[in-house]
C-alpha cells in the first residue's frame, strides 16, 4: 500500500479551538500549515458542527479566520505512529498519510473522564459531552428524559443545550460541594457574562450539588437511576443518562513523541514548546482550561512555531489572566473520595476486556493488573479506564507504544 | 483546501439499520441513525453484555457496528450516507 505524502512547515494534529488558533497564526507569519484531525470535520468537540453552521460568537471568528489564510485541512485522520524524525503517519478511511514537517503542534484535547458505578455499561448511559456529541450529529432529543451527572461546567453547557433541542431535564447531579462551588462563583467575575447566559439558559432547571448516581438499572438498556445525595437514595426513571466526571488531556501522541508529562498534562515552556525541541503543544493536552485559555494557547503555539516569539510575549498576560480561571476550575472540581465507593467487586472497570473492579483490587500497578488482566489492552488502549484506574488505584499509566490506536493491518505495512 | 465538501449536498439521506429505513439530516453520524429507529445495543462485549456509543467523539469504541459488510466501524465517527447498510450486533 502506498503512503499518501504531505510536506508542510508546521504540522498541527487537532483541529479544535487551539489547533484552529495556532494554524491561523503559523499560516498568518507565511508557514505552509497542514491541519489533522481525527473527526469527520473540524472544530473539536465544542465547535463540533459548527464549521458550515456557526453558533457561538467564538466559533464565527475563528472559522472566518481560518478561510482567510492558506491552510490544508486532513479530516478522518487518525495519527498512529512516527514514522522519523519529523515525520508522523495517519490513517484515513481511504489511505494512509505521511506528514513531513519542520515543526508539530499537538493540540489533541481532552476528553471525559468516567468513573464506573454499578449499571455504567448499559446502553443510554453516556458521557455529558457524549450525549451532546450525539445531538450534535443528528439524535433527536426532543421529549427525552435526561438526567445528567457528574463534574464540572461541562454539565451546565450540555444541559443548556440539550433543553434547547427540547430534551426534558429532570436534574443535574454535581458531585462538588455548594461551598466549593461558591468560592468558584466568587471567581467568576471575569466570566460573569457566560455564567448569567447559562443561568438564564437554564432557568427552572434542578441543579443538586454534593449529589451523584450511585447506580444505573435496566434490563439491555437504561430504565432507571438511583441518586445519592446527603444519605438519601431515591430512583429516578430516565431515556438518557450523561454523565461525565470533568476532563482529562489526551497525552498518548505527546507521550509517543517522548514529551515529557507533568501532574497528567503535556508539560511546556512559555512559548508552549513541549521538552522535545520544535513540538509544541496548547489547549487541553497541557491541562484543562476551557476555551479562552486554549485559544490563546494555540496562537501562542503557532507564533513561536513559525518563529516570532516576539509577537507570542504579546499574548502572555492574557494567558496568564485564563490559566488563573483555568485554577480555580480544577480546585472546584476535584473528585471527592466517596466516589471511590461507587464501584462494587462486580462493577466492570475495563469494558473492552469486561474486567471487573474485583480482579484489578488484588493488583499493586498497571503493569500487574495489566498482565494478570488485560485491563486497558482492549481496543480504546486504556483511554476510558485509565483515568478511572488512576483516580480509584491511583496508579499512573504505562508508557505508549506504536500504533497509538487500532489500525489497519495495510495500515502498519505501507511504504 | 479548507472546505471539502461536495458539490451537491442533498438536506437528508436514506440509510438501512437492521433492515429498517431512517432518514438523517445531511452530515449525521451513523450512531444517530441507530439510536433513531429506537435500537440502544451497538454491540455486545466480550461476555455478552449489551452496549452503545459512551464518549462520542471516536475514543471508547463502545459504537462499532457493521457497515455494509466491514466489521468494527465506529459508528460515531461515520458520517451517514445514501443507501448505507448497518449491522448491529442485536
Amino acid at each position: 500500500m502506498d503512503r499518501v505524502r504531505y510536506e508542510c512547515d508546521v504540522a498541527v494534529v487537532g483541529a479544535g479551538p487551539a489547533g484552529l488558533a495556532a494554524a491561523f497564526r503559523a499560516a498568518r507569519e507565511g508557514r505552509r500549515v497542514t491541519v489533522v484531525d481525527d473527526n469527520p470535520d473540524a472544530g473539536g468537540q465544542i465547535w463540533r458542527g459548527e464549521k458550515t453552521k456557526p453558533r457561538s460568537p467564538e466559533a464565527r471568528v475563528w472559522f472566518e479566520r481560518i478561510r482567510s489564510v492558506d491552510i490544508q485541512l486532513i479530516a478522518g485522520a487518525r495519527v498512529f505512529a512516527q514514522s522519523g524524525p519529523g515525520k508522523l503517519l495517519a490513517e484515513t478511511p481511504r489511505d494512509v498519510c505521511e506528514l513531513a514537517f519542520q515543526s508539530l503542534i499537538l493540540a489533541t484535547g481532552a476528553r471525559e473522564r468516567f468513573l464506573p458505578f454499578p449499571g455504567w455499561t448499559l446502553p443510554c448511559v453516556m458521557g455529558a459531552g457524549g450525549l451532546q456529541a450525539l445531538v450534535k450529529n443528528g439524535l433527536p432529543i426532543e421529549g427525552q428524559k435526561v438526567v445528567i451527572a457528574g463534574s464540572g461546567p461541562l454539565l451546565l453547557a450540555v444541559a443548556a443545550y440539550l433543553r434547547e433541542r427540547g430534551a426534558e431535564l429532570l436534574l443535574i447531579a454535581e458531585q462538588t460541594s455548594s461551598l466549593k462551588l461558591a468560592r468558584f462563583g466568587l471567581g467568576l467575575v471575569s466570566k460573569s457574562s457566560q455564567a448569567l447566559d447559562l443561568r438564564r439558559r437554564l432557568k427552572g432547571v434542578r441543579y443538586l450539588t454534593d449529589c451523584w448516581v450511585a447506580a444505573a438499572h435496566g434490563y439491555q438498556e437504561l430504565d432507571h437511576v438511583t441518586l445519592y445525595r446527603g444519605g438519601k437514595r431515591w430512583s429516578v426513571a430516565c431515556d438518557y443518562l450523561a454523565c461525565g466526571f470533568h476532563l482529562v488531556p489526551n497525552l498518548e501522541l505527546a507521550e509517543l513523541l517522548g514529551c515529557d508529562i507533568r501532574n497528567g498534562a503535556v508539560s511546556v515552556d512559555e512559548f508552549q514548546q513541549t521538552t522535545v525541541p520544535g513540538i509544541y503543544s496548547a489547549g487541553e493536552s497541557t491541562g484543562i482550561g476551557g476555551l479562552e485559555l486554549s485559544i490563546v494557547e494555540g496562537e501562542i503555539a503557532g507564533l513561536s512555531a513559525a518563529g516570532n516569539r516576539d509577537e507570542a510575549t504579546r499574548l502572555f498576560s492574557t494567558r496568564a489572566k485564563h490559566r488563573r480561571f483555568a485554577d480555580l476550575l480544577n480546585r472546584t472540581f476535584a473528585l471527592r473520595d466517596e466516589l471511590k465507593s461507587l464501584a462494587q467487586p462486580d462493577t466492570i472497570v475495563c469494558r473492552c476486556e469486561d474486567v471487573v473492579f474485583d480482579r484489578l483490587r488484588a493488583h499493586d500497578s498497571w503493569r500487574a493488573a495489566k498482565l494478570q488482566t488485560r485491563c486497558g489492552m482492549g481496543p480504546c488502549q486504556g483511554r476510558i479506564c485509565g483515568s478511572a484506574v488512576e483516580f480509584l488505584f491511583g496508579w499512573t499509566p504505562e508508557s505508549v507504544r506504536p500504533p497509538i490506536l487500532p489500525v489497519r493491518v495495510e495500515s502498519l505495512l505501507s511504504e | 483546501m479548507f472546505d471539502q465538501m461536495p458539490n451537491q449536498t442533498p438536506e437528508t439521506v436514506r440509510l438501512l439499520v437492521n433492515g429498517v429505513a431512517v432518514e438523517m439530516p445531511a452530515g449525521s453520524m451513523v450512531s444517530a441513525a441507530i439510536l433513531k429507529t429506537g435500537a440502544t445495543l451497538f454491540r455486545r462485549s466480550l461476555t455478552g453484555e449489551p452496549r452503545g456509543p459512551l464518549c462520542g467523539m471516536g475514543i471508547c469504541f463502545e459504537c462499532r457496528v457493521t457497515i455494509d459488510g466491514e466489521a468494527h466501524c465506529r459508528s460515531c465517527q461515520t458520517i451517514c450516507r445514501d443507501g448505507m447498510d448497518v449491522h448491529t450486533d442485536g
